[in-house]
């Protein structure tokens, strides 16, 4: 419990109806989507206008308390488990939508806007906002940003930051900080918001963000191949980046993972099959169809067993179900699901698939993959009880040895789910001491008191 | 109050249920409560984490969770959304339970749960009564009324808009029945539902009419219980299980194909709160194959008599809401459509967000009005925007929240049951 003078200081920039702190309200902000202890903070505040996110970094600061921003609190790697003691500050009331410009093709947002509604809004006005996380009909684009999350078109259109044009961000001082612009180009200064991009909160607390738009395409055609060797599969998604086509999308599902969704939805699905690759192209129709054809001779030439194509919207929406329910399946299992995102160059996939299989066996594991092989981003999904404590040791040893193998293969700890508390004991493994060293001088530059979200990225003890 | 260890040791059992719940937070996106006051504590991933916590006893809190647990509309949005298939109601009425025992019963729900509920004569006797007197007397009526029901207890709040209790409560007005299998070869056993009975007894009449027109032999015996969702919601099994007794002394001996409710919420009690909920394994075993028969009216009409959609019927604009019972709970969602299409006056048009709950939630409403008042009024003004002449749906206490608010946005716009619809375009 916060003391009651601090309270008030809260109350009085946001009001008393959005500050909350009793046990019953911190305990449900102590945790976020990754499998990792809860902490509760001792206060949560809910600011109602941008402006009030300054001045509550401000007093945080004065006080040397720990500030953690949360949006929806789906990220993956603990990055919204606040510090003892410390201050939720919470951006769902902030969630406007500044301007859609349709001449210039940008939009201006606040940090808590939440990432479908905006695609939505986007699309009403005949434009395109491609970012798609799995987490998009609640994760906020504050979030977005602040993680550099991805989704199934990461391949042909990118991540978050390549549509994060500029940013505004208070500063530990609770200064605003303006980076960016709303032209294409833009050079000057520092590149504030690629500093921003995936800072997890450790560096600033975001109140305006400017996203470029792009049209969108006017085509689409999606298949699935079926292959009876993951080799095979794997293969085809190298050889058809290889013959110079961006699938929009190019998604991976192993054995496991089709009997597990072909249980949970009774889809139909090839259960026999030791992989599924889901592939859509997408552009103009002219290109779309010739895409299409030569994705399926591609596929065929690597010995894939059938290639269906799509024939309507709704046999569409079907090939994509599936993928859709490939997490929530493999999560009915189990009580405890630890969805990783180790990635590698897309050429290791074969390797990938073969470590994941000896890693299962040695900790004798369930693990079920999935994921966007188009960008080597795979989701080794472990399944467990957490309660079962001799397993859950395996459990943290296969993690160790997943990440091992990948960075071993030139691969990155996170494809798109961020470091936060998860994976910070592997930052040096992957980078360099000097790295950490840098960004810890960094980092305490900005924020001397270290009250930005404290404990993230870089902050695993160094021997 | 009992001792916290004791609390703690019965929330453990819980569980291997809170533990599927994997922290996604998907069920944000669908939570009309969440939606409103955007707190965590509103959503269902807070809520089991609270309990979780509170088993785990990392949290001490019990009143504030129970408080922060009588917060949810109890729709089944988010179990019907929640990709890890977390057992969302089940949870829910089972923590109320275990902290109502801990508590102990409101002295108010006390008397009315197992003092009037509980005793269907009663019960039928003081609503009449009421019905009688309810202009003069509202407010003794509603000391008892008020907290009653679940499903009732609306209409005696003071600034609503609410169709008043019936002046012939619907048992008054029809002699029990027990007829054979008519030309359908067909029959089935009547539960009007106990808002039915006393608030909307037209819905009642228009059911028998259509069974009636369709060759249905009916069986309907007097001295029906409540289904007894208000008291478990509030937590309070033991009288739950007392109602559902009542109810299977007259319908578990009895021959019939189907059991009819024209109340979603009825329907979904019946069908699947009796048999997880209920304890007492030889009433389990009796009323098993009393929930298994279970139907909607419209799920009946379509799926059992082949009730069928008509071309270019040119009537009166009518659209439906979806109520969450019939749709996260049971999975009905067409065959009402189908009805309201079967009927020759109406002309159907598709309501936007069909299927996002009213807002109406039974105690919920009653304790955070202002709440429910925001989401009833989402629902009643796509209602209005959607230029229908007649809104339908499948449930009486949705019935009576979206009427109070399109009533108290200025709209007289009708709103009906799906069942009354099609009696209508039967003819007399
Ligand atoms: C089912 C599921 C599927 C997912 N699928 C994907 C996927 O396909 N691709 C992907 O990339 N991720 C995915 N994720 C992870 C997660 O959804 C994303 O990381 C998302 O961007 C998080 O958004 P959020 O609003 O929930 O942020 P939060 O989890 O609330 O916060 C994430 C981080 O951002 C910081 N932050 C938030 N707002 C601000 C702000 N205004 N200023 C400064 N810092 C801020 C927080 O402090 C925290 O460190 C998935 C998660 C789940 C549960
Ligand atoms: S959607 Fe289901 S699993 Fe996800 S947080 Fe909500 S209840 Fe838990
Ligand atoms: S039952 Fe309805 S109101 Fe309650 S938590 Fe679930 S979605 Fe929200
Ligand atoms: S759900 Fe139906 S029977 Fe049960 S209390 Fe409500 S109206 Fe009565």
């Amino acid at each position: 419990m916060a003391d009651k003078a601090l309270l008030k200081e809260f109350e009085a920039i946001v009001g008393a109806d959005n500050v909350m702190s009793a046990e019953a309200e911190t305990h449900a902000y102590s945790y976020d989507a990754a499998v990792l202890d809860s902490v509760a903070p001792a206060v949560v505040v809910r600011p109602t206008e941008t402006e009030q996110l300054g001045a509550i970094t401000a007093l945080c600061n004065k006080h040397g308390l720990p500030l953690t921003v949360r949006g929806a609190g789906t990220n993956l790697s603990g990055g919204t488990i606040p510090s003892k003691g410390g201050v939720v500050v919470l951006t769902g009331a902030l969630n406007k939508i500044l301007e859609l410009n349709m001449d210039d093709l940008y939009a201006r947002v606040q940090p808590g806007v939440i990432t479908a509604k905006f695609a939505a809004e986007v699309a009403s006005k005949g434009l395109f906002y491609p970012p798609d996380p799995g987490s998009q009909t609640v994760s906020t684009l504050g979030g977005n940003v602040a993680e550099n999350a991805g989704g199934l078109r990461g391949l042909k259109y990118g991540v978050t930051k390549d549509y994060l044009m500029g940013i505004s961000f208070y500063d530990v001082n609770g200064d605003l900080v303006k980076s960016g612009s709303r032209t294409v180009k833009c050079v000057t200064g520092y590149n504030l918001p690629g500093l921003m991009v995936a800072s997890e909160g450790t560096l600033g607390v975001f109140n305006e963000i400017t996203f470029k738009l792009i049209p969108p395409p006017q085509a689409a055609q999606s298949m699935m191949a079926v292959f009876d060797d993951v080799l095979d599969a794997s293969r085809t998604v190298s050889a058809i980046i290889a013959a110079k086509i961006l699938p929009a999308t190019l998604e991976f599902m192993d054995n496991f993972t089709i009997r597990t969704v072909d249980n949970f939805r009774k889809a139909g699905l090839p259960t026999d099959a030791a992989a599924l690759l889901l592939i859509e192209v997408d552009g103009h129709p002219a290109q779309v169809a010739e895409e299409a054809e030569k994705v399926e001779k591609i596929c065929k030439e690597h010995n894939a067993k059938s290639v269906e194509v799509a024939k309507d919207a709704e046999h569409r929406a079907k090939v994509w179900q599936a993928r859709r329910d490939a997490l929530p399946a493999l999560a009915n299992l189990k009580p405890t699901c630890v969805l990783e995102d180790a990635t590698v160059p897309r050429s290791r996939i074969p390797a990938m698939m073969e470590a994941l299989a000896r890693i299962s066996k040695e900790f004798d594991l369930t693990i079920g993959t999935f994921g966007h092989a188009g960008d080597g981003n795979l989701h080794p999904t472990i399944l467990t009880d957490k309660r079962n404590e001799q397993e859950w040791h395996r459990v943290e040893k296969a993690i160790d040895a997943i990440f091992d193998e990948a960075l071993a293969m030139g691969g990155t700890l996170s494809g798109e789910h961020g470091i936060g508390l998860a994976k910070s004991k592997y930052m040096e493994q992957e980078t360099s001491r000097a790295t950490i060293e840098y960004s810890r001088r960094m980092k305490k530059s900005l924020d001397p008191k270290g009250i930005l979200n404290p404990g993230k990225i870089i902050s695993a003890l160094l021997d | 109050m009992a001792d916290i260890q004791k609390l703690v040791t019965m929330l453990k059992e819980l569980d291997d249920q809170l533990v599927s719940c994997m922290r996604c937070g998907m069920c944000q996106a669908v939570c009309p409560v969440f939606a409103e006051t955007g707190r965590e504590a509103d959503v269902t991933r807070g809520k089991l984490a609270l309990l979780d916590g509170l088993a785990g006893e990392i949290l001490k809190d019990p009143k504030g969770v129970k408080e922060q647990l009588d917060r949810c509309l109890l729709c089944g949005t988010c179990q019907a959304n929640c990709p890890s298939g977390v057992h969302v109601m089940d949870i829910f009425l089972k923590a109320r339970a275990i902290l109502t025992g801990y508590f102990g019963l409101s002295p108010a729900k006390r008397i009315i749960f197992k003092q009037l509920l509980t005793r269907p004569e009663l019960f039928n006797k003081l609503t009449t009564f009421g019905s009688k007197f309810q202009g003069m007397f509202a407010k003794p009526v509603n000391d008892v009324l008020g907290t009653s029901c679940a499903r009732f207890q609306a209409p005696l709040i003071a600034d609503r808009h609410f169709p008043s209790l019936a002046a012939k409560p619907f048992h008054k007005s029809t002699k029990p029945m027990d007829e054979p299998a008519g030309k359908s070869g067909v029959r089935v056993a009547f539960y009007p539902g106990c808002m039915v009975d006393k608030v909307y007894p037209g819905v009642g009449h228009a059911v028998l009419k259509v069974l009636k027109h369709h060759g249905v032999g009916v069986f309907m015996p007097h001295g029906q219980a409540c289904c007894g969702i208000p008291a478990l919601s509030s937590g309070d099994r033991e009288s739950f299980e007392k109602m559902v007794a009542t109810n299977a002394d007259l319908f578990s001996n009895a021959d019939f194909d189907y059991i009819l409710t024209p109340c979603a919420t009825c329907s979904a009690t019946l069908k699947e709160i009796w048999p997880t909920m209920v304890d007492n394994e030889s009433l389990k075993a009796r009323i098993g194959p009393v929930a298994d028969k279970v139907m909607d009216v419209s799920e009946f009409l379509v799926n059992v008599l082949g009730v069928e959609a008509m071309e270019g019927a040119a009537g009166k604009k009518v659209t439906y809401h979806d109520p969450c019972h019939l749709r996260n709970s049971l999975k009905v969602t067409a065959q009402p459509r189908t009805v309201l299409q079967a009927s020759k006056n109406a002309s159907f048009v598709e309501l936007p967000n069909a299927a996002t709950c009213c807002g109406c939630g039974g105690s919920f409403s009653l304790h955070h009005y202002e709440i429910s008042k925001k989401i009833g009024d989402l629902k009643a003004k796509t209602v209005e925007d959607s230029g229908a002449e007649t809104l339908a749906t499948s449930c009486p206490a949705c019935m009576m929240q979206i009427a109070d608010r399109l009533s108290q946005r200025g709209h007289s716009i009708p709103v009906k049951h799906v069942i009354e619809v099609y009696a209508e375009s039967l003819g007399s």
